[in-house]
């Protein structure tokens, strides 16, 4: 078995953060964590190269790793491909399942990778890739890397995957079918009666989870700061120039609006299907103020009025791409020195 | 900034203002243009206050 093997720069030997910029480096054999992989996949099993990116070199340049990394594959003979695990790190969470995710697409070998519950990469790639789920703690390393190879056997040899419980990867989030004995009442009485009397028992639905979020620190002069109006209201030039969808939407826009100190309604359009927008059509600026914050910032309220505001449509937007429409937004953001955004929704 | 306040506490925003409406969230439909103006500054005055506070503290 020919494994081919991702890392980042830290576990990859580099470095630490400083080496976050590193180029990728393709080296011949197994390395760091590699090693360990090799032996836990047991006799026959090598890992043929390793690719090692720094983590910020990844995340800005996906499309070319995730190319160079197929090529590498592809050369190779790779008959698997494994990256990480990542726990919680999540730039090489992210670079990680981009590198698995091209990898099954183009060459339909099996990918296998590793992160914690919280690392963005999980909600971006579960649906299409076996994760398992590593915890935040690099400490479980090998206990880790037997499940991710013990998952890796079962997808070469193409064995039935368990459940995601039995076998220690993130849900797809798909439905399968299956027969059960029992009916859903029957089912939901035993789960009443275990929960009255303190027995174990399982939930057949689980709940969708929001980790915590960390404050950012407060604005510490507001009459100095640059703030930017972000809105998932749909509010979009006349035309939707990105063609933003009014439901699900799948992408964002930034609009100019230097020098403007007043939207009006003839000049855009709202792309929202979940809310009656006649009021906003009438007057954008019930939704994008530019009107307003025009003028806490001639006062000397604010800073500055950023000089494009961004919209998107918040409407049946599945988690992963809302969260993923928000990191996007977010990195924009701050590489144009916005330091608080007013953020309008619907 | 917006009118349900709930959805935002479920997803862990961290500093959360009440809208006027879900069909526009910093406008009033029903009032005069000024006064429509003036509560769309009110707003905002609200979330420049909770911008400017530890997050821990804004209600």
């Amino acid at each position: 078995m020919r494994v081919v093997h991702y890392l980042n720069q830290f576990f990859g030997g580099l470095g630490a953060e400083e080496f976050a910029g590193a180029t990728p480096e393709v080296r011949e054999g197994a390395v760091g964590p590699g090693r360990l992989l090799e032996q836990l996949l047991g006799e026959g099993a090598k890992v043929v190269k390793t690719v090692v990116a720094g983590d910020n070199y990844a995340v800005e340049n996906l499309d070319a790793l995730a190319a160079l990394v197929v090529k590498e594959v592809r050369e190779a003979g790779g008959d698997l491909f494994v990256a990480g695990p990542c726990f919680q790190a999540g730039r090489y969470g992210v670079a990680a399942g981009a590198v698995c995710a091209a990898v099954q697409r183009e060459l339909g070998i099996p990918a296998v990778t590793g992160m914690g519950l919280e690392n963005p990469g999980v909600d971006l790639y579960r649906r299409d890739l076996y994760i398992v789920d590593s915890g935040g703690s690099v400490a479980a390393m090998r206990e880790v890397l037997s499940r991710m190879a013990a998952l890796a056997h079962k997808l070469l040899s193409k064995q039935e995957i368990g459940s995601p419980a039995e076998e220690g990867y993130f849900a797809h989030g798909l439905l399968r079918d299956a027969f059960v004995d029992k009916t859903a009442a029957e089912r939901l009485v035993e789960m009443v009666y275990a929960k009255a009397t303190g027995a174990p028992y399982e939930s057949e639905l689980t709940p969708t989870v929001f980790p915590a979020i960390p404050a950012p620190p407060p604005i510490a002069d507001l009459s100095r700061a640059r703030i930017a109006i972000v809105t998932d209201t749909g509010v979009v030039p006349k035309g939707n120039p990105d063609k933003i969808a009014p439901i699900a939407a799948t992408n964002w826009g930034s609009y100019d609006i230097s020098g403007v100190d007043d939207l009006r309604g003839e000049d855009f359009e709202v792309s929202h299907r979940g809310y009656d927008t006649r009021y906003v059509t009438e007057d954008p600026d019930r939704a994008v103020p530019v009107d307003a914050l025009r003028e806490f910032e001639k006062q000397g309220v604010i800073g500055k009025l950023h000089d494009r505001f961004v919209s998107t449509s918040g409407m049946v937007n599945p988690l992963a791409n809302s969260r993923r429409l928000g990191r996007e937004i977010a990195q924009r953001l701050k590489e144009e020195g916005v330091d608080a955004v007013v953020l309008v929704s619907a | 900034m917006t009118s349900v306040v709930p959805v935002a506490k479920m997803v862990g925003a961290n500093r959360i203002i009440q809208g006027n409406g879900i069909v526009h969230p910093l406008g009033a439909a029903d009032l005069p243009p000024a006064e429509e103006k003036e509560l769309r500054r009110r707003i905002l005055r609200e979330a420049f206050e909770a911008l400017q506070k530890d997050a821990g503290e804004t209600d």
